[in-house]
C-alpha cells in the first residue's frame, strides 16, 4: 500500500501521465456504462438490425453537433407517437389522443402531433406508420397539416389497414396541391419568400380518424427525418453510430489488453524457461523465433480471417500466438541471460530451489519493471490491429467496432459523398486510446527504467 | 591485534570421522566449436582428492583461472563432476536421488564473495532468510519466523525487527554479508562453503565478520572451506590449507608450517607476493614467477609449473606428472624437488 501510494505520487509528476490516466478512465467509465446501458446481445441485435429496428432514422445523417459549427441550423430528427411502448434507442413525445365515441358506433380518434420547427433547413423525409384495430371495415383517416401562419393544409384522406405506413413525400396528389413543390419542401415553406425558406414556428398535425366498429383503435406514429441525428449520426443502413462508438470501447480496451498483456507475460515465461534450460529448449525457442519473425503477420491474420474464422476471439487467439515469438523474446533472453549469472540464483541453486521456482519467483521479478511500461505501449499496437483487420473487412461480423464503422464508411464512399462525422469519430477515438496508453506507458518508462540500471 | 587473537583462539586439528571427502575430481567443461562440433575441453579441476573432518576449517588458495570456484561450484552440486566423486557423510554425491540431494543441499552452506549480488534485490531480508526454509518444507509460518529469529541473533543482526523489512541495498556491506552469512546458516549446515566472504568488504568489517564465522564455526562444529586469493586473511582463519594450481592441488598441510616453511615453488612465490603492511617492504623488489598462468584447455605436459618454475629439474618435470611428496609429517607437495 505504502509502495502504491509512493508510486502514485511518483507518477503524477509526469504530466502526460496525468493525461494518459485521465483518458484511460474516461474511456473505461465509458466503456462500463455503454455495456450496463446496452447489454451485449441488444448491442449485436441493433447492430445486426436492419429497417424494422432502424426505420425511424434518416440515412446518412450528420450527428447533431454540427449545429455548433454550422451557420444554418440544419433539421434534428423528430419522433411523435401515440404508441404507448418503450424504445430505449429513441428519445421521443407522446402524442395527444382523444377518443369520442360516436352513435353510429366505433369513436372519432383525434390524434394531435405538434412539433417547433426552428431550423433554417428543410427535413428529409416525413412518414406516418399507421396501425389500427377492426374486425371487417377498414377505419379512415384525414391528415391535416396546420402551419405558425395558421394556413390548413389537406394532406391525405384515406383508409388504412392494420399496418400502413405512409410516405407523405411520395404523395402525387399532395405535390399537385402543394402547386409542384415536393411535400418536405411545400409543407414548411414561408409563402412570402422567393425561394424556400422554411417558416419558424410551431407547426401542427392532425389526423382525425374514424372507426366503424366496436373495439376498434387507430395509432400513429409520426417521424421528421432531420439531416442530423443523435450524438454521432446514421449511417447508410440508417444505424445509430452511437451504439458502436460506445461498444467499440469495451470492445477495443478488452482486445489490447488481453492481447498485450497475454502477449507480453507468454513471451517473457518462455524467453524465461528458454533462457534457464538452454540447451535445445533454448536452441528449438530461437528457430521458431526466427522463423516466426520472417512470416507475414498481417498476411497470416487476413488467411486465418478468410478461410477459418472471423470470431474476434479466434483472431486474438492468433495474434498473440504470433506475437509471442518474436523479438521481444530476444531483448528478454538478452536480459535473461545476465539475470541467470546473478550469484544470488547462485546461492538459490546452492540451498536447493527447483527449477521452476528460480524461474517464476528469481528470474522474472527481476524483469518485471521492465516489462510494464512495455505492456501498456503495447495495448494501443493491438487495438490499431484489430481496427485494421476490421477496415480489411476481417472484423468479427457480430460486434460493432470502430473498425468496422471505418470499413463501411470505406465501402460506402463517405468521403466522396462529405460524410466527414462517419471516418473522423472512429479514428479520433483510436487516436485518444493510443495517446493515452502511450503517454502513461513512457511516463512509467521513465519512472521505471532508472531501477534497471543497477542491473 | 584483533586478527591475531582469532589466531590464538584457533583449536588444534583434532583426529575425527571424515564429512567430505572429494575423490579423484576432474569437472570439464567441454568447448563447442560452431555451436555443435567438439573443440576440447577446459579442464578447470582436474584430479583433486582431499578429506575434510568434521569441524575442520580448510582454506582453498590460488590464483584466479586455477579452478578453485569451479571445485567451489561442484561441492556445492551446482557443476556436474566429469569424473571422480564427493562422498559426504558416506553418501556419493552421484548417486544421489532428487530428495537426497536437497537434503544434502541443506546440509552445504554457501557464503558468496559478492554479499550485494547474493542477494535478490526485489526480496527483503525477511523473504530472502524464508526461501530456503519455504524450499526444505519448513511450512508452519511461525517456525520459520522463530528460526529467522535464532539466526538473525547468530549473526548479530539485532534487534531483527528493524532489519527483516528492509530490502538489501538499504543494508551496509557488512550487514549484506552477515545477511548472506545468515542465509546459509539457517538450515543448520554441517559444512559451509565460503568464497572469498571477506575480499568485497572494507578493512574495519573484514575482521568481524571473519570474528562471526568462527565462532558460528565453533558453536555448530562447522566444518568449513574457505576459499581465498589472499593468504594474509587465511593465517587467522583456517587449520589446513590447499594450493591449487591450474586444476589441481600443488601442496597441502597444515597452516604454521606453510607459512614457515612453504614447499612447492609456486607456495613460495605466492606467499613472496603476499602484501605485509610493513614499510621496509617499498623498496624491496619481489621476485615473482614469470609468464602467465597456463591454459586449462592445453596444460603443459609434466608438472604443470614448470614453465614459469625457478628450479626446474631438466628431462624431468616438464616430462612426468609429480606424485605427492611428504617432505614433512602431514604437508604434502606435487613437485619433484621432495623425491
Amino acid at each position: 500500500m505504502k509502495n502504491f501510494l509512493r508510486f502514485l505520487s511518483e507518477i503524477v509528476q509526469y504530466p502526460s501521465a496525468i493525461v494518459g490516466v485521465t483518458i484511460i478512465t474516461l474511456m473505461i467509465a465509458i466503456g462500463v456504462y455503454a455495456m450496463v446501458s446496452i447489454p451485449y446481445d441488444e448491442a449485436v441485435r441493433l447492430w445486426r438490425g436492419g429497417e424494422d429496428v432502424w426505420y425511424q432514422n434518416p440515412r446518412n445523417a450528420a450527428p447533431s453537433w454540427f449545429n455548433y459549427f454550422t451557420p444554418k441550423k440544419l433539421p434534428e430528427t423528430i419522433l411523435i407517437t401515440s404508441f404507448e411502448e418503450e424504445n430505449p434507442v429513441l428519445r421521443k413525445e407522446l402524442a395527444e389522443k382523444t377518443i369520442l365515441p360516436r352513435e353510429a358506433g366505433g369513436d372519432e380518434i383525434i390524434l394531435t402531433y405538434t412539433f417547433e420547427y426552428d431550423y433554417d433547413e428543410f427535413p428529409k423525409d416525413l412518414i406516418i406508420y399507421f396501425r389500427s384495430r377492426y374486425n371487417e371495415k377498414l377505419p379512415f383517416v384525414a391528415v391535416r397539416w396546420y402551419t405558425p401562419d395558421e394556413r390548413e393544409i389537406r394532406v391525405a384522406d384515406m383508409s388504412i389497414q392494420a399496418r400502413q405506413t405512409y410516405r407523405i413525400v411520395q404523395d402525387q396528389r399532395l405535390v399537385r396541391r402543394l402547386r409542384g413543390l415536393s411535400p418536405e419542401i411545400g409543407l414548411f415553406a414561408d409563402p412570402e419568400s422567393e425561394t424556400p425558406v422554411p417558416l419558424k414556428g410551431t407547426y401542427k398535425m392532425v389526423i382525425e380518424g374514424l372507426t366503424f366498429e366496436q373495439a376498434s383503435n387507430i395509432d400513429a406514429e409520426f417521424v421528421l427525418h432531420g439531416q442530423l441525428h443523435g450524438w454521432a449520426g446514421t449511417d447508410h443502413l440508417r444505424r445509430d453510430l452511437t451504439v458502436a462508438l460506445l461498444w467499440g470501447i469495451p470492445i477495443a480496451l478488452a482486445f489490447g489488453l488481453v492481447a498485450s498483456l497475454g502477449t507480453g507475460v507468454a513471451t517473457m515465461i518462455i524467453a524465461a524457461i528458454g533462457v534457464w534450460f538452454g540447451g535445445w529448449v533454448d536452441d528449438l525457442i530461437q528457430r521458431i523465433t526466427e522463423i516466426n519473425l520472417v512470416l507475414p503477420f498481417l498476411s497470416i491474420l487476413i488467411m486465418v480471417g478468410t478461410f477459418y474464422s472471423r470470431s474476434i476471439w479466434v483472431i486474438l487467439g492468433f495474434t498473440i500466438l504470433l506475437s509471442i515469438f518474436t523479438g521481444a523474446i530476444k531483448s528478454y533472453r538478452a536480459i535473461f541471460m545476465q539475470v541467470r549469472e546473478s550469484t544470488y540464483i547462485e546461492a538459490a541453486r546452492a540451498y536447493g530451489a527447483s527449477d521452476g521456482r528460480i524461474i517464476f519467483r528469481y528470474l522474472i521479478p527481476r524483469i518485471i519493471p521492465l516489462l510494464i511500461p512495455g505492456l501498456v505501449i503495447g495495448i494501443p499496437a493491438f487495438v490499431f490491429l484489430e481496427a485494421a483487420l476490421a477496415f480489411l473487412g476481417l472484423g468479427d461480423p457480430v460486434l460493432p467496432t470502430w473498425g468496422k464503422i471505418i470499413n463501411d464508411a470505406q465501402f460506402n464512399g463517405a468521403l466522396y459523398n462529405g460524410f466527414y462525422y462517419w471516418i473522423v469519430q472512429p479514428a479520433v477515438l483510436l487516436m485518444l486510446t493510443g495517446l493515452a496508453f502511450s503517454s502513461l506507458g513512457f511516463a512509467l518508462d521513465r519512472i521505471f527504467n532508472p531501477r534497471l540500471r543497477g542491473m | 591485534m584483533a586478527l591475531n587473537e582469532l589466531n590464538t583462539a584457533a583449536p588444534a586439528v583434532q583426529a575425527g570421522d571424515t564429512l567430505l571427502s572429494v575423490d579423484d575430481l576432474h569437472v570439464w567443461f567441454e568447448l563447442k566449436r560452431w555451436g555443435f562440433g567438439h573443440a576440447g575441453y577446459v579442464r578447470a579441476v582436474d584430479g583433486v582428492s582431499f578429506k575434510l573432518r568434521y569441524g575442520e576449517s580448510t582454506a582453498v588458495v590460488g590464483e584466479s583461472g586455477c579452478g578453485k570456484s569451479s571445485l567451489m561450484k561442484t561441492i556445492l552440486g551446482i557443476n556436474i563432476p566429469t569424473k571422480g566423486d564427493i562422498v559426504f557423510q558416506g553418501q556419493h554425491l552421484s548417486k544421489m536421488n532428487r530428495r537426497e540431494l536437497k537434503w544434502y543441499r541443506s546440509q552445504v552452506g554457501y557464503v558468496q564473495q559478492d554479499p550485494y549480488g547474493a542477494l535478490a534485490p526485489f526480496m527483503n531480508v525477511e523473504r530472502i532468510l524464508e526461501e530456503p526454509l519455504i524450499i526444505h518444507g519448513v511450512s508452519s509460518k511461525t517456525e520459520r519466523m522463530e528460526r529467522i529469529y535464532k539466526v538473525m541473533e547468530e549473526v548479530k543482526m539485532t534487534p531483527a525487527d528493524d532489519f527483516l523489512h528492509k530490502f538489501p541495498h538499504m543494508l551496509s556491506g557488512g550487514q549484506q554479508q552477515r545477511i548472506v552469512i545468515a542465509r546459509a546458516m539457517i538450515l543448520e549446515p554441517k559444512l559451509l562453503v565460503a568464497d572469498e566472504p571477506v575480499s568485497m568488504l572494507d578493512a574495519s568489517v573484514r575482521v568481524e565478520i571473519l570474528r562471526l564465522l568462527r565462532n558460528l564455526q565453533e558453536k555448530h562444529n562447522l566444518a568449513v572451506i574457505y576459499i581465498t586469493h589472499d593468504l594474509s586473511t587465511v593465517r587467522y582463519f583456517s587449520e589446513r590449507i590447499f594450493v591449487m594450481y591450474a586444476g589441481k592441488l600443488v601442496e597441502s598441510s597444515r597452516i604454521e608450517p606453510l607459512v614457515q616453511q612453504p614447499r612447492h615453488p609456486y607456495t613460495q612465490a605466492l606467499l613472496e607476493a603476499t602484501s605485509d603492511p610493513d614499510a621496509n617492504n617499498a623498496l624491496t623488489f619481489r621476485e615473482l614467477p614469470p609468464g602467465e598462468p597456463p591454459s586449462l584447455v592445453n596444460p603443459p605436459e609434466g608438472c604443470r609449473f614448470h614453465p614459469r618454475c625457478s628450479q626446474i629439474i631438466k628431462g624431468l618435470c616438464e616430462v612426468e606428472v609429480p606424485p605427492n611428496f611428504e617432505p614433512a609429517p602431514e604437508h604434502l607437495a606435487a613437485c619433484w624437488l621432495y623425491k
